[in-house]
């Protein structure tokens, strides 16, 4: 039969479009998909069981499939592809794609549909895939030609991974699997006419350089398009670092992509960003913005964003300039291409820093003075911040990533962890997904085969997607969950109290599974710790197991996450312990999010 | 920081984008999902062998908005080229109307005086109604609708803003 199949297929040159399918993932260097099967998808999964090239990861959720998809993607820096079925299979997908819209992360997600023929008559698991998908995502397409398929699948991979990445759907109805027509690959198909702007204005470069040589307190302020860029743009914006001697701060998702450990580095801005670095940003008089977009947990209230600073963006999404913040001088790009420029102009035209940039950093110097992420230990409680702690300085010297869930815990995470490169923090940013560290954790350790990965989650937003310890144990990969179990959801706690009275409205986590059993009804490892000299050996275990693990820390319940700044304040409003004085939050204030 | 002009103006873009299926739910579903007002939106396919429509779109906003809609525009995939004609090339606007105006005796004979005033022309006529038809600017159309309205005027169809810019070259 199979001898049949090949022989007819090789006779008339033509593939079904199933077959079609698992050639172009093939044709894009694709080596891992993470789905779930169901009715409209069988053909596909028919083709996937006659090729044993791709590596089919059966995930337990199809949202489990999506974020593993782009752990994947931002641990690597390749696409992350994910195969699911019509309806439900296509509704379970959004909120994955919603986040990976937010993060710019590159997705090519591919949907069976009912058959074209069927299409609008409300058939069994049928849903309007498109239209659900057409805000949360970069691109999407309907297939209702097989003759379409080989480019659209071209298509797709190109618009996922050029200019600002992001996640694509291709809805494939089941008869367009089935239907046979002839394959081109990638190189013989003409690229769709898109082309993202890459290479800087040179003019707009030198005035850049000019500017900063002429700066007084100036600050590097990076983001995400910094790690998008490429490893090459991460080495460059340390030379250019280097070069100028300008302090530097980043975002949430720009971690990793300037090392944690250098003196420049101030360490994360924004609402949970430390005083250092709020504070530069607050007070500087040129603030350079690379890949980065002003998204409103940087600036908080944005008429009191540094208000003295002129501003340079750089971004390879026009959409970004003025969207949220003046800029004096935008420069569309790549980040790597950008940098590259910006040294070598840098260089050429033998531009030194102002020599007043000595004072800029005695003014910083006392900022960090500070130490705004110090905390009071305990002997008795394990205190969140004494766990991450303990936990960078045990997974040092192991090739680490981590992934988070959502709430104090990722902020504790981010603050503390000091990422020394890119591609090793993955957590979710822009939207915010309670759910996203466990299954992300897959698709890292899926791509990484032997490091050490680590989802640093919380006891609340680990429950929404738990059923992915059962696909970890499924392809023995090995990944920690070490959660911070302090019995809340501990952000929703934390503003219930300052903003809400302290009436905690539903945000005590209640009828709490037993993590220990439920790791070994998995057949995974269970830890518990629940005071501080546990800590260091049940760590140390926990790293030396080579199965799944699911880490029960038991921590201080109460705890806050300071620095912080509460929602419409300025950076220097700070609040940076339990003991301060709260700002006087103005009415506006609240009704953000 | 510079000034923020927070006055609301009103701007015509022109918008070439690929003609295939989704790509007006594309832009429709952008103006709905950030906010931004649409006026008046016109689409039609312009060029047969290289599958391309053009979208005209009356918005309005602030100068900070509008550069907004213009640059969320430019990064939906099948869009080609945005063109803010009311500030990158001077331009022509044109809409049709049809109106529909009933009556009789002396305000039919008014309508019809009306009508040949504006350059409008009877498509049909019966001894009780007139369907007219006029082509101008957008304001002339509203001028003229305001002067039928006590003339029995019972019903308005509007194409929306097609435009185009003066001079020899393309936009
Ligand atoms: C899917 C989803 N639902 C709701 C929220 C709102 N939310 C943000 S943080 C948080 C609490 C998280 O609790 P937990 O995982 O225990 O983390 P902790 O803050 O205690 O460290 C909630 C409910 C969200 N971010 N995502
Ligand atoms: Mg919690």
């Amino acid at each position: 039969m199979d001898q049949k199949v090949a022989t007819q297929a090789a006779a008339t040159a033509e593939l079904t479009g199933a077959e079609i399918v698992i050639r172009a993932l093939k044709d894009h260097g694709v080596k891992h998909i993470f789905g779930y099967p169901g009715g409209a998808v069988l053909p596909i999964y028919d083709a996937l069981f006659q090729n044993n090239e791709l590596v089919h990861v059966l995930v337990r959720h199809e949202q489990g499939a999506v974020h593993a998809a782009e752990g994947y993607a931002r641990s690597t820096g390749l696409p992350g592809v994910v195969l699911v079925t019509s309806g439900p299979g296509a509704t379970n997908v959004v909120t994955g794609l919603t986040d990976a819209l937010m993060d710019s992360v590159p997705l090519v997600v591919i949907t069976g549909q009912v058959a074209t023929h069927l299409i609008g008559n409300d058939a069994f698991q049928e849903c309007d895939t498109v239209g659900i998908t057409r805000p949360c995502t970069k691109h999407n397409w309907l297939v209702r030609d097989v003759k379409d398929l080989p480019r659209v699948m071209h298509e797709a991979f190109q618009i996922a991974t050029t200019g600002r990445p992001g996640p694509v759907v291709v809805d494939i109805p089941k008869d367009v699997q089935f239907k046979r027509a002839v394959y081109l690959g990638p190189d013989k198909t003409p690229p769709r006419d898109y082309h993202p702007r890459v290479e800087p204005d040179e003019g707009a470069i030198r005035t850049a350089m000019h500017l900063m040589a002429a700066a007084r307190r100036p600050v590097f302020y990076t983001g995400g398009g910094i790690v998008n860029s490429g490893p090459e743009a991460s080495r460059l914006l340390r030379e250019l670092v280097k070069l100028t001697g300008f302090p530097i701060t980043s975002t949430l998702m720009g971690l990793g992509a300037y090392p944690a450990s250098d003196p420049q580095w101030l360490g994360l801005i924004g609402m949970h960003g430390t005083y250092e670095a709020n504070l530069s940003a607050n007070r500087c008089d040129l603030m350079i913005a690379l890949g980065s977009r002003f998204d409103d947990r940087v600036t908080g209230r944005v008429d009191a964003f540094s208000p003295g600073s002129k501003k340079i963006h750089l971004d390879i999404d026009p959409a970004q300039i003025n969207k949220n913040i003046r800029i004096d001088l935008p420069i569309v790009a790549d980040a790597a291409h950008a940098l590259r420029r910006m040294i070598a102009v840098w260089k050429e035209e033998k531009l030194s820093a102002d020599p007043e940039l000595g004072s800029w950093w005695k003014q910083i110097g006392e900022w960090r003075a500070r130490n705004s992420l110090s905390y009071r230990n305990s002997k008795k409680l394990i205190k969140p911040q004494y766990a991450i702690d303990r936990l960078y300085a045990l997974t040092r010297g192991h090739d680490t990533y981590i992934t988070t869930e959502v709430g104090q815990h990722q902020m504790w995470a981010a603050q503390r962890f000091k990422f020394e490169e890119p591609n090793h923090w993955m957590t979710s940013g822009g939207l915010g997904t309670m759910g996203y560290g466990l299954p992300a954790a897959v698709g890292v350790q899926m791509a990484h085969p032997g490091a050490l990965v680590i989802d640093i989650a919380g006891e609340a937003s680990v429950q929404m997607t738990m059923q992915e310890l059962s696909t970890a144990v499924q392809y023995d990969l090995p990944i920690k969950i070490f959660i911070l179990n302090n019995e809340y959801m501990g952000m929703v706690r934390q503003w219930q109290e300052l903003l809400h009275g302290g009436r905690y409205s539903h945000s005590y986590s209640e009828a709490l599974p037993d993590f220990v059993k439920l790791a070994e009804a998995y057949g995974a490892i269970g830890f518990r710790a629940e005071k501080p000299d546990e800590l260091d050996d049940k760590i140390r275990a926990m790293i030396s197991v080579s199965k799944p693990v699911l880490f029960d820390v038991r921590v201080d319940p109460h705890e806050n996450c300071y620095p912080m700044i509460p929602s419409g304040a300025a950076h220097d409003e700070m609040i940076l312990s339990d003991a301060d004085e709260e700002p006087e939050l103005t009415d506006e204030g609240k009704m953000m999010v | 920081m510079p000034p923020q002009d927070d006055r609301s103006e009103r701007h015509t873009m022109v918008v070439t984008v690929d003609n295939e299926p989704g790509v007006l739910a594309r832009v429709i579903g952008l103006f709905a999902g950030r906010g931004y007002n649409i006026e008046s939106l016109t689409v039609a396919e312009v060029d047969r062998t290289a599958h391309t429509s053009r979208i005209t779109v009356v918005t309005s906003g602030t100068p900070a908005v509008i550069e907004q809609i213009k640059a969320q525009l430019g990064r939906l995939v099948p869009v080609h080229r945005v063109v803010d004609i009311t500030i990158e090339k001077p331009g022509i606007e044109r809409e049709m109307a049809l109106l529909k105006v009933a009556g009789t005796g002396e305000k039919r004979v008014e309508a019809m005086r009306v009508s040949q005033v504006f350059r409008a022309k009877a498509l049909d006529t019966t001894h009780s109604s007139f369907v007219f038809e006029i082509t101008g600017a957008p304001d002339k159309i509203d001028a003229f609708i305001e002067l039928m309205r006590p003339l029995g005027l019972v019903e308005v169809s509007r194409t929306g803003v097609a435009a185009i810019s003066r001079g020899a070259d393309p936009m």
